[in-house]
């Protein structure tokens, strides 16, 4: 079955957690001991509606608080799709945890309260799913039976928001409006009477009629060695098999490769998915792939097709998130995690900050804070093999830990 | 039903213009699998008998093939597990050749480190968090894979792949690393441990559909049988082993039922069924109308029953 991951993006009351209530309600998702824990709830607070967020916000803090803090999972599906939506809070304070949600998203949908239309934090929102070039991006325009359904107020929305998309640096991607009351249940699954004026689909048909081929961006193939399979027992004495997943394109028994750093060329022998032996390892596949000549190959190298070479160098410059309360300084020391390899990094200059709401940049920066988003540049103790973000979205990009805490600090967008 | 020892001598040639299938969710769980063998020194995979713990031993054999999962699985067994499963558990390591480490909660009790809950709801499920604790200090354990999701309860979903937990085997939820986009940041310091979940992405269909089409063995309760049972608070009790806790004005009755979740007898009920089949089941939980978890006693201590559990270091 069909996986897709979806990120949800709103500011605090957009009603985000109402609307995944909503859709697991409407697809008959939501069992009945949880749907009664809901009915129970939303009696006991005086609601006369079903208060769906409480299907959500899972954590005890956010449910006194009334607010979702962290990103959490939520799964639904219908007989053709799965589907994984990645909740993330919408306050200014959590760009971190919207970026997070973003990065394992193939679409996303950014909310927005049709009484109060486009606000900052709507360009924050776009402008996240941009930088993170999410393939589909849905704007539901919520809270429409608190408008009276208006098609003047869907529209003046609409033009708003396509005036924020002029800004827009990632221009693939798939922008869709769509009137909703998630309250109220209209256009979330079900088609709404009460906007006769809208011809469009509802967020599921939208969710249900994308493809797979529409939602990854594809690149040139990329096999980074996880793991060394060497069993060493009887029947596979001489077996060295190199393990990990398969990115940007697929790869063919018998393609020439290179291995980074090594420059060794090699070719494909034998693809192997657990005990069978296949022609094609398709994209984001994890297999197991043995090569004609005897090569020294370690986990952290990676395999690519000859003549799709990627940058190799010690230097990159970055679009980094800072994700850490520890701030990110010029001449610090991080290690660098991209993909499985981990190389030193040494922070060469911050080159300016970069307001992710489109109002421009700011130079003289001396320090990056937790949700600063910003341009610099790296040195590395070792060569990576990459690729720029806009070209390949895994291996165009990679996370800073601190050492002294181990955190994941930050993420990063090579240039 | 194929045992390993068949599957394993030498690979079958699927024709030519084949390619895997396409289930990210299992090309995603093989990808986590193999970022712990290669993040983590002394990794250990824990096995309750139960369908996910099962479906991760198969996710972990097909990730090293044609190796051997290169950790040992380990049981931390309340005592008051099913018969069944405890059977099926040494058959199945028997047939991998992989190392089983087992440790019991009577243990802990004797050792005066925990004390047995009484009464009507007594259950050992808390006291396996201090067995597997110690479990994990006494092998140096630094990764821990279990067979969690995030579909399952409200605090789940809210759990990493990769959860650090500290010292004391806790979990600090507000203060979790940040994962994007397939990179798993498994650095930790001597002391610390991370709970692996490879199926957190997974819904309790997607796994029942992946023992279906993988024709994966599973302990026979899973599947209906007649069962001396009796009624309390609206959920089916085993009337069979002593250790579930009846009172003398409930009623034992033979009923046809099966198990939906496989924890300790104490604290898993039964549903009525007549799903005999996996191709039977597999529909079954397609139609069900009440979560997997409704069927566990011990998440309905409160409606933050799970979360407090995780915190103190639960599975």
């Amino acid at each position: 079955m069909e996986v897709l991951k979806i990120a949800t993006a709103g500011s605090v009351d957009d009603g985000k957690s109402t609307l995944i209530g909503r859709l697991l309600y409407d697809t008959k998702s939501m069992t009945d001991d949880k749907l009664e824990a809901i009915e129970r709830t939303s009696k006991q607070k005086g609601y006369d509606y079903l208060d769906f967020s409480l299907a959500t916000d899972g954590l005890v803090a956010e449910r006194e608080q009334g607010i979702t803090i962290d990103v959490a999972h939520i799964y639904f599906s219908t007989p053709s799709k799965s589907y994984i939506i990645a909740d993330t809070p919408g306050h200014v304070e959590y760009t971190r945890n919207m970026v997070t949600g973003a990065s394992t998203s193939q679409a996303s949908i950014i909310l927005i309260d049709a009484r109060k239309g486009v606000i900052e934090q709507t360009h924050r929102h776009f402008f996240i799913n941009n930088l993170l070039r999410v393939k589909d991006v849905i704007v539901a325009i919520n809270k429409m039976d608190l408008v009276d359904f208006s098609e003047e107020t869907y529209n003046k929305i609409k033009s708003d928001f396509e005036e924020l998309m002029g800004k827009r640096d990632y221009q693939d991607q798939t922008i869709t409006f769509i009137p909703v009351s998630a309250l109220k249940g209209d256009n979330v699954v079900n088609r709404s009477e009460n906007t006769p004026w809208y011809e469009g689909q509802t967020l599921l048909e939208h969710l249900e009629a994308l493809d797979q081929k529409d939602i990854y961006n594809t690149g040139t193939p990329r096999f980074p060695v996880q793991y060394v399979i060497r069993p060493k027992t009887e029947d596979f004495h001489d077996f060295r098999g190199f393990a990990g997943k398969v990115y940007g394109g697929e790869l063919n028994v018998g393609d020439e490769v290179v291995v980074l750093p090594s420059m060794t060329r090699s070719k494909i022998k034998d693809i192997y998915f657990y005990n069978e032996q296949y022609k094609t390892a398709p994209r984001r596949s994890s297999v197991t792939i043995t090569l004609e000549d005897e090569v020294n190959v370690s986990r952290g190298d990676m395999l690519v097709k000859v003549g799709d070479l990627p940058t190799v160098d010690k230097q990159l410059t970055a679009t980094v998130s800072w994700m850490d309360s520890a701030n990110f300084v010029p001449g610090g020391k991080y290690v660098l995690q991209h993909g499985v390899n981990k190389v030193l990094a040494k922070v060469d200059a911050i080159e300016h900050k970069i307001h992710p709401d489109y109002s421009g940049i700011e130079e003289n920066v001396t320090a990056l804070q937790m949700n600063d988003i910003a341009k610099v540049k790296l040195r590395l103790n070792k060569p990576i093999f990459y690729d720029r973000f806009k070209d390949h979205r895994t291996n165009g990009s990679f996370i800073i830990i601190d050492s002294r805490t181990n955190n994941t600090a930050g993420v990063g967008f090579i240039d | 039903m194929s045992t390993l020892a068949e599957e394993i001598k030498k690979p079958k040639i699927a024709s030519q213009s084949e390619r895997p299938g396409a289930n990210a969710l299992e090309h995603e769980a093989i990808y986590i699998m193999r970022e712990v063998a290669a993040q983590f020194e002394k990794p250990v995979l824990l096995f309750s008998g139960g369908k996910d713990s099962i479906t991760l031993v198969r996710l972990a054999q097909k990730a090293f093939w044609p190796a051997k999962i290169p950790f040992p699985l380990m049981h931390i067994d309340t005592g008051h597990n099913f018969p069944e499963t405890i059977e099926f558990r040494d058959k199945l390591v028997e047939e991998l050749g992989v190392e089983l480490i087992v440790r019991n909660v009577q243990d802990s009790i004797d050792e005066g480190k925990v004390v047995e809950e009484t009464g009507k709801y007594a259950s050992r499920n808390m006291l396996q968090t201090t067995t597997l604790l110690d479990a994990i200090e006494e092998f140096k354990f630094d990764a821990c894979i279990g067979g969690a999701r995030r579909d399952e309860e409200k605090a789940r979903a809210k759990e990493r792949i990769f959860s650090v937990r500290d010292d004391f085997g806790q979990w600090d939820e507000k203060n979790q690393r940040p994962e994007l986009f397939d990179m798993l940041n498994g650095e930790i310091e001597i002391g610390q441990n991370v709970r692996v979940f490879p199926i957190s992405n997974w819904t309790e269909l997607d796994v029942w559909s992946y023992i279906q089409k993988e024709n994966i063995e599973i302990p026979s309760i899973y599947f209906a049988h007649k069962r001396n049972t009796f009624l309390r608070d609206g959920l089916i009790w085993s009337a069979e082993d002593d250790v579930v806790f009846r009172a003398d004005d409930e009623q034992v009755e033979e009923r046809m039922v099966r198990f939906r979740t496989v924890g300790d007898m104490s604290c898993t009920a039964a549903v009525e069924s007549y799903a005999d089949t996996i191709d039977k089941v597999v529909a079954e939980i397609r139609d069900s109308r009440i979560s997997e978890r409704g069927a566990r006693i011990d998440d309905k201590r409160s409606e933050a029953a799970m979360e407090k559990r995780k915190q103190q270091g639960y599975f």
